[in-house]
């Protein structure tokens, strides 16, 4: 072997490596709260950590927590891209056309943008279909009641939101016809005081069950102090808050999605998606329910679990009436997501739910 | 022992010097958070103080700064005025909102039409929403002697709540599918704060900021107005020999820092933000307020303060995500750089003495 040939076989080698290195799939995540709140981030955060854990050091990772929704959403995004990313997983509802507007300015990156509805040729989206959680929820609630108050603390008047109130009560409703809805507006997805403020305002009104739409502990801590009140865990388990107050959740679970997004831009098969996945495809998981839940309630609990699931059962059945009393859905149909009285974009009560959305 | 003697006269080296200071003081603090947190501290504070200027993507960055700036700078201007005149304004992020919201609202009111005479209207309709929501504290303390702090304060909280209303309500995108939010701005060619250069960001908000700083400049300097603010702030005494008129000077200052703080909002909401949304408002008023001071309420101060403040938060998000910093120390790094400088501003005022054993008593 002559020189030259060591020599080219070596920068043969460097490339190869150079080469290998620059394969290495870079995947950004903007978060909008802190990865610790216990709640909708850390999910997230959980589900890029999986995606490390899934191919090591194939991949890597980076993440901005705290982000604002709008300009500096933008800049985070753009940063981000300039630094190699090949995907970018946007995290919050506010960050749509911050998302639409860079992916515009790199129609090399792809994006990911959670509980939005625009798409492009490089933006997906997804969410999760957190009201069959919800059904669920109703149901365990509407039986373990005395007061027959639910409370329930809403985040932004948004069909996101308003999807899982209808949920929770028309479920709460069907166990127990006097069941009252007492609703509180924080106008925040993650703000402990203000949260904690609606528990205790909803729990002195009577409420024994107090649901949640925001993201931090601090309704449980409340509840835990109020004593015989109890409540369900928001988007991350809650588990330390077990067996009472907290006697289920929903979970979140982006990993199995991020890992297959992730690599499908691996194997260069992406495309822009619009997903929308419930407990049967493993994206809403519904926590351990607690043994402070009588065994018959548990067990009903989880028959409907397993009736969403696998699709024989929709959480929106006719028949349903709106709050006004005029017919949504008639006997035997189920909303469609999509288009007019869809779920995607449901602004309205349905009939017994007292008060107004607010406007 | 070291004890604190006051300065006849503050101290006009230590005026300057305590920024400077105050920002070589955070590097040391904050390198040690850095390494305590296990990140190599030479590399962050180089990324948070030196990449947003100098690394590969800086031509993306610098006028970012710029972008991110204009606003704080604005905002600032306003309130510098009252702040010396010994006039509170705490209220600029309310004053910001419904700037914003006039702003649009002027623009989603004659949707779609398309005219020239849109966006200068949009300009002069944010700055009097932003000056009318000033007006009310204003007018409540030279009326009734209450107090503007308070007043101002309170009245951001209703104006958020104005906010959430409009994008929920009236402002609401009709084709938005029900979700909350206006329509975007971006894509209405008429009322939208397009860049001036293309890939810069730099939008006409920025030239505004430029200008109030030349104006209150140039105010304070030539004109008798500046001169009743810096007289009633020096030596109020004085100024009411020299025939000023308090309440007129309550309702000026807050009144001009009611129309910038309108205006930073109208351009941001037609700019980058593009929407008027429940979340628009990031805290640009009240980090004015430190930046007015971090500027020492001086218009070329506050020009120098607002752009360092930029530089914190982009070079702390860069941090983020290159370093994996967590947000909160990113935070607590800016929040040393104003204990830092209040600590030494007193430096200004007092002298550090060597106390001679057996003198103190």
């Amino acid at each position: 072997m002559n020189m030259k040939t060591i020599l080219a076989s070596a920068a043969l080698a460097m490339t190869a490596a150079t080469g290998a290195l620059a394969e290495k799939t870079k995947v950004g995540f903007v978060y909008v709260g802190p990865v610790g709140d216990g709640g909708w981030t850390y999910e997230h955060d959980q589900g890029r950590k999986a995606v490390v854990e899934a191919f090591g050091d194939k991949v890597e990772t980076m993440y901005v927590e705290n982000v604002p929704e709008g300009p500096d959403a933008e800049r985070v995004m753009t940063d981000m891209a300039l630094k190699g990313a090949d995907l970018i997983f946007t995290t919050s509802f506010g960050y749509m056309d911050p998302t639409i507007n860079v992916a515009a300015k790199f129609p090399n990156v792809k994006f990911e943008h959670a509980t939005g509805y625009k798409q492009a040729d490089n933006v997906s989206v997804y969410s999760a279909r957190f009201y069959e959680g919800r059904a669920v929820q109703g149901h365990i609630a509407g039986q373990m009641t005395k007061s027959n108050i639910i409370g329930y603390i809403g985040s932004f008047p948004i069909p996101e939101v308003i999807r899982g109130i209808n949920s929770a009560y028309i479920h709460a409703k069907a166990v127990n016809p006097d069941v009252q809805f007492k609703i509180v507006w924080a106008y925040t997805w993650f703000d402990p005081t203000k949260e904690a403020d609606a528990a205790k305002v909803l729990i002195e009104q009577g409420a024994d069950v107090v649901l949640q739409h925001t993201d931090s502990t601090a309704p449980q801590a409340a509840a835990q102090a109020a004593g015989n009140v109890i409540t369900f865990g928001q988007a991350s388990d809650m588990a330390a808050y077990g067996p009472m107050p907290r006697v289920s959740s929903i979970i979140d679970d982006w990993a199995p999605y991020y890992i297959a997004r992730t690599k499908a831009v691996m194997d260069g098969t992406w495309t822009s998606t619009s997903t929308w996945d419930g407990i049967g495809a493993g994206m809403v998981g519904i926590g351990e329910i607690s043994s402070a839940v009588p065994a018959d309630i548990k067990a009903s609990a989880e028959a409907l679990r397993d009736s969403l699931a696998d699709g024989s059962y929709h959480a929106f059945t006719g028949p349903l009436n709106k709050q006004d009393g005029s017919v949504w859905l008639a006997v035997g149909e189920t909303a469609s997501d999509y288009g007019d009285g869809g779920l995607a974009g449901m602004n309205f009560y349905l009939e017994g739910i007292e008060g107004d959305v607010p406007n | 022992m070291l004890r604190l003697e006051k300065r006849p006269n503050p101290s006009k080296t230590w005026a300057y010097m305590a920024p400077v200071l105050a920002v070589f003081a955070t590097m040391i603090g904050g390198g040690i958070m850095f390494a305590v947190l296990g990140k190599d501290p030479f590399e962050a504070i180089r990324t948070i103080f030196y990449d947003p200027l100098f690394s590969e993507f800086a031509w993306y960055y610098r006028p970012q700064l710029l972008v991110k700036g204009a606003p704080l700078i604005m905002i600032a201007i306003g309130l510098s005025m009252g702040f010396r005149a010994g006039i509170w304004n705490i209220g600029a992020e309310g004053q910001y909102i419904i700037g914003a919201i006039c702003g649009a609202g002027v623009a989603l009111a004659v949707y779609p039409a398309q005219s020239a005479f849109i966006f200068p209207t949009m300009i002069f309709f944010g700055a009097l929403g932003g000056f009318v929501w000033a007006m009310i504290p204003a007018i409540l303390k030279t009326r009734f002697g209450t107090n503007e702090i308070l007043v101002s304060l309170m009245l951001v909280y209703v104006a958020e709540q104005l906010l959430a209303s409009m994008s929920l309500g009236l402002l609401k995108n009709p084709e938005g599918f029900g979700f909350p939010g206006s329509r975007n701005l971006q894509q209405y060619a008429s009322a939208h704060n397009a860049e001036l250069w293309t890939g810069t960001g730099i939008h006409m908000g920025v030239m505004f900021a430029f200008i109030a700083v030349i104006f209150a400049y140039v105010l304070l300097a030539r004109h008798q107005m500046g001169f009743h603010i810096r007289l009633t702030g020096e030596s109020p005494k004085a100024a009411k020999f020299a025939g000023v008129n308090p309440k007129r000077l309550v309702v000026y200052c807050l009144g001009f820092s009611g129309a910038l703080a309108g205006l930073a909002g109208m351009f941001e909401v037609s700019g980058p933000s593009g929407q008027i949304s429940i979340d628009f408002n990031v805290g640009y008023g009240f980090t004015a307020i430190i930046v007015a001071f971090l500027g020492r309420l001086h218009p070329i101060g506050i020009l120098l303060a607002g752009l360092l403040m930029a530089l914190t938060y982009i070079g702390g998000e860069i941090a983020q995500s290159s370093l994996g910093l967590p947000s909160a120390a990113i935070q607590a790094f800016q929040g040393m750089l104003l204990f830092f400088l209040l600590a030494l501003d007193m430096l200004t005022n007092f002298k550090l003495k060597l106390a001679s054993a057996g003198s103190h008593p």
